[in-house]
């Protein structure tokens, strides 16, 4: 998992049916550092994340898992909305 | 998920026989800021996208989990048409203004 902060929304009305009812928000990826790192990329979200919420993410064929459709073709879902992040 | 604009079709008579039955369109990537982002991929559509809207794809193994593209060679999948997105509270695009 990779951390990453929800800067935007997505709306859609027509897309696969696996999504329907579902969110997709763009998420900035982060360094370790809380700084942002790399291009943005849109994630779908069972976790009701909000804009400026820090939140881990998941890429690849692991991201389909979160769905309640298992059937579905995401490569990038939010897993959790992070409370804290403690370093040495 | 990438942003993408439809750019065209493309059409291979010869093919891969698991290949067979899946339309393809030519994808623009864009970035957030609703840019070109440089890139192109060749995505499968299980939607019906028209030429000039706005998309979103997935790729690698997630995109053959989809209906069409169950147990096929295929690496990228169209799997919403976007109507409007915003970053940081501002719309970058709405599809009804949409004058490309």
């Amino acid at each position: 998992m990779k951390l990453g902060r929800v800067i935007g929304t997505v709306v859609s009305t027509k897309k696969l049916e696996a999504f329907a009812g579902e969110k997709f928000l763009i998420v900035q990826p982060l360094s370790e550092n809380l700084e942002p790192d790399g291009e943005p990329l849109v994630a779908n979200d069972t976790q009701q994340a909000g804009p400026g919420q820090l939140v881990t993410y998941i890429g690849g064929r692991e991201a389909t898992i979160p769905l309640g459709e298992p059937f579905n073709p995401s490569d990038a879902a939010i897993t959790g909305i992070v409370d804290e992040v403690a370093t040495e | 998920m990438k942003f993408a604009e439809v750019a065209g079709t493309v059409v291979a008579t010869k093919k891969d026989a698991k290949m067979e039955g899946i339309p393809f369109l030519l994808l623009r990537d864009l970035t957030v800021g609703n840019q070109p982002a440089g890139g192109y991929v060749v995505a499968s559509d299980p939607l019906g996208a028209d030429r000039g809207e706005v998309v979103l794809y997935s790729t690698g193994s997630s995109a053959r989990q989809t209906a069409i593209t169950k147990d096929r060679p295929n690496d990228a999948v169209i799997l919403a048409v976007v109507d409007t997105w915003e970053v940081e509270g501002r719309v970058i695009y709405r599809k009804d203004e949409d004058d490309r």
